[in-house]
């Protein structure tokens, strides 16, 4: 009889911490990790953001293979968190999978598209890539005396192409003459993770003029980084602030604010508002990172131009062509 | 296409080859011995990671050289404890190796250095200078040969010229000595090296050795020479196109070369031109990045000559009673 009412006990005392997540957001990490530098730590620091600024609560995981991506989607939403955020695209599949079951619960994939019509419950937050990659590319060629200037992205798909054409688009803003090299690393997904190759390709940009190179391409975009420092050009880094990398060397970098995006999701509540949402210039989902690494490196003029640009964008009068709206880039051939 | 063009190739076509080449021939070694080796891949990625993590924290290359060269070799003991000890499959201690090795960097330099499974960027003595050849620079304006020799020759970092000198000293090892005698030897018949009281065991034990240095060169020279530091799976598939040389060259030192140096040349090219236009039609990239493994396909089919595995290869070694 003790032994049924310890159980009985317990059983009461799960039920009541379960309960008392019920208002609580949970953070799924994609692979890569929590301390990524990059994209997933931007999504920590929005967590902790909230966490601070709210008094929420929150709970996380780190993903280590693909087959536990369905599965901590279900053991969250079992355990009543909402809303469920996830970052990277990869996530948006196994959350149409898993959506259906747990109507009541909002699911965000952060960088991922999900069909808003056939489920209600989730939020699909998407960036104006091709707006900041703008503003850097007008910031490269106003830092570019060789007016040659370089794109190295990592797998050819068209989020990476979308990269590109923003960048080119910046560039001829500034100078219609300048030429802009594109390589692609590869086309499997080895290409994120291949700093030798990212070296090879920055130093044929360079051979072929290239004085300030932007790098969309993960793991390999650090080997573009670090010829770029021993080669003595510039270049631009990409998703979170990576400047302090090679200070003096890194130009800038094109921020997507993934903690901007994670912070507002997890204030929103269970409330959340569903369906389809583009960060951009306007509502800083994308930006351009200046801090003490890059001060020396970008002008006054620079930085004028830019913030004019960014202003000119928000009210419409620049209209930067994305590529994923038509597959098409109308000043760079892929 | 100019000159200096053709010289910017050549030059990146050595520096992407060294790192094929210097496992091509620790393929070489373990498999002429009569051990398939599928985890140089493995053994390539954990002497990146532990080069480049002992390297940023004692500020030595050198140090960061051995502790890659040791990690490399521990996993060829594993490698050697299972498939010839134990006498398992070779290909699945292999693969198992590659997995373990993937796994094991990502998780080590997340502990220590939590940055997202990669080591914190080398500077000054952690990496591997490019050297500078003697009268490299006064030869330059010589037309023609100054720019081969001051920009292609010259220029690269010590561990390439060793992985092009390993050429020639693997050759006179494996044809002009006893050693290698009897390490060809016991990849055709251990039989008859044993019938010799030759030891068969210590013989491939030695051969994987040997093979786990070389894949600790090449990982290094990955992580601290080529670039500043180690990147999760940053081998991106080399190991692999070794293997593919390996069967390209048909197991000899010489050829091993020269397919080494071809697959970097088309890797060199595709990174370089994207897209070719040859005029009539446009060679896509992918072409030339599929071009190393249709090339071994076609030799494995024996259209260009026949190629011929050792005959004992592997098979684990059991003594007849």
């Amino acid at each position: 009889m003790t032994f049924f009412a310890k159980t009985l006990g317990t059983v009461a005392a799960l039920a009541l911490s379960a309960g008392a997540a019920v208002a609580d957001a949970a953070l799924i990490y994609d692979l890569g990790g929590k301390f990524d530098k990059s994209f997933n730590e931007a999504g920590f620091n929005g967590a902790e953001r909230y966490k601070a600024e709210t008094g929420g609560n929150y709970r996380d995981i780190e993903l280590q293979s693909e087959v536990q991506r369905e599965q901590a989607l279900r053991r969250f939403a079992e355990a009543g968190f909402n809303p469920i955020v996830t970052t990277g695209f990869s996530m948006s599949t196994p959350i149409t999978a898993v959506a259906p079951e747990y109507p009541d619960t909002k699911f965000v994939t952060i960088d991922g598209y999900v069909d808003p019509e056939a489920h209600p419950n989730v939020l699909s937050v998407l960036f104006a890539e091709h707006e900041g990659s703008y503003l850097v590319g007008m910031m490269a060629a106003m830092a570019s005396e060789s007016d040659t200037v370089g794109f190295v992205g990592g797998m050819d798909i068209p989020l990476i192409r979308k990269f590109a054409c923003g960048y080119a688009q910046g560039v001829l803003a500034v100078k219609p003459d300048a030429k802009v090299i594109s390589n692609m690393t590869g086309t499997t997904p080895a290409a994120w993770n291949d700093p030798v190759k990212g070296s090879e390709l920055a130093k044929a940009q360079i051979s072929q003029g290239a004085d300030v190179i932007y790098a969309a391409a993960g793991g390999t975009g650090l080997g573009v980084l670090q010829t770029a420092a021993d080669e003595g050009i510039l270049s631009i880094g990409v998703d979170s602030n990576q400047n302090y990398l090679h200070p003096g060397s890194v130009l800038t970098s094109m921020l997507k604010r993934v903690d901007v995006a994670v912070f507002d999701a997890m204030s929103a509540g269970p409330d959340l508002e569903t369906g389809v949402i583009a960060l951009g210039l306007a509502n800083n989902g994308v930006g351009y990172a200046l801090d003490d690494n890059n001060a020396d490196l970008v002008s006054a003029e620079m930085k004028a131009a830019v913030d004019a640009a960014r202003e000119q964008i928000i009210a419409g009068e620049i209209s930067v062509h994305d590529y994923s709206s038509d597959d098409a880039c109308p000043v760079l051939n892929f | 296409m100019d000159f200096n063009t053709v010289i910017q190739v050549l030059d990146s076509t050595i520096r992407l080859s060294t790192p094929l080449l210097l496992a091509c021939l620790a393929g070489l070694f373990s498999e002429r011995s009569g051990i398939v080796d599928i985890g140089l891949e493995g053994k390539m990625l954990i002497a990146a990671f532990f080069s480049a993590a002992v390297a940023f924290m004692t500020g030595s290359v050198w140090l960061g050289l051995l502790a890659g060269v040791v990690s490399s070799m521990a996993l060829s003991a594993i490698h050697g404890l299972a498939s010839i000890t134990f006498r398992g499959n070779q290909i699945i201690s292999g693969v198992a190796l590659n997995f373990l090795a993937s796994g094991l960097t990502v998780l080590i330099a997340q502990t220590w250095f939590s940055q997202g499974g990669r080591t914190p960027s080398l500077v000054g003595g952690a990496r591997f200078s490019e050297l500078t050849l003697p009268f490299a620079d006064s030869l330059r304006p010589v037309p023609v040969l100054g720019p081969i020799y001051a920009d292609l020759i010259s220029g690269h970092s010590i561990l390439v010229y060793v992985a092009f000198l390993l050429v020639p000293l693997t050759w006179w090892v494996m044809f002009r000595t006893r050693f290698g005698l009897r390490l060809r030897a016991v990849g055709e018949a251990p039989e008859a090296v044993d019938t010799a009281g030759v030891s068969v065991v210590g013989l491939r034990f030695a051969s994987i050795a040997i093979a786990g240095v070389l894949c600790g060169l090449a990982g290094a020279y990955l992580a601290t020479g080529l670039q500043a530091g180690f990147v999760r799976e940053m081998t991106a598939g080399r190991g692999y196109i070794a293997l593919a040389a390996l069967i390209f060259a048909k197991w000899r030192p010489w050829y091993a070369l020269g397919a080494c140096l071809l697959f970097g040349f088309l890797q060199a090219v595709a990174l370089r031109f994207q897209n070719i236009d040859l005029g009539a039609f446009v060679v896509p990239v992918q072409v030339m990045d599929a071009l190393p493994y249709i090339l071994t396909v076609v030799i494995l089919a024996g259209f260009v000559g026949k190629a011929i595995p050792p005959r004992a290869g592997g098979e684990p070694y059991v003594k007849e009673r």
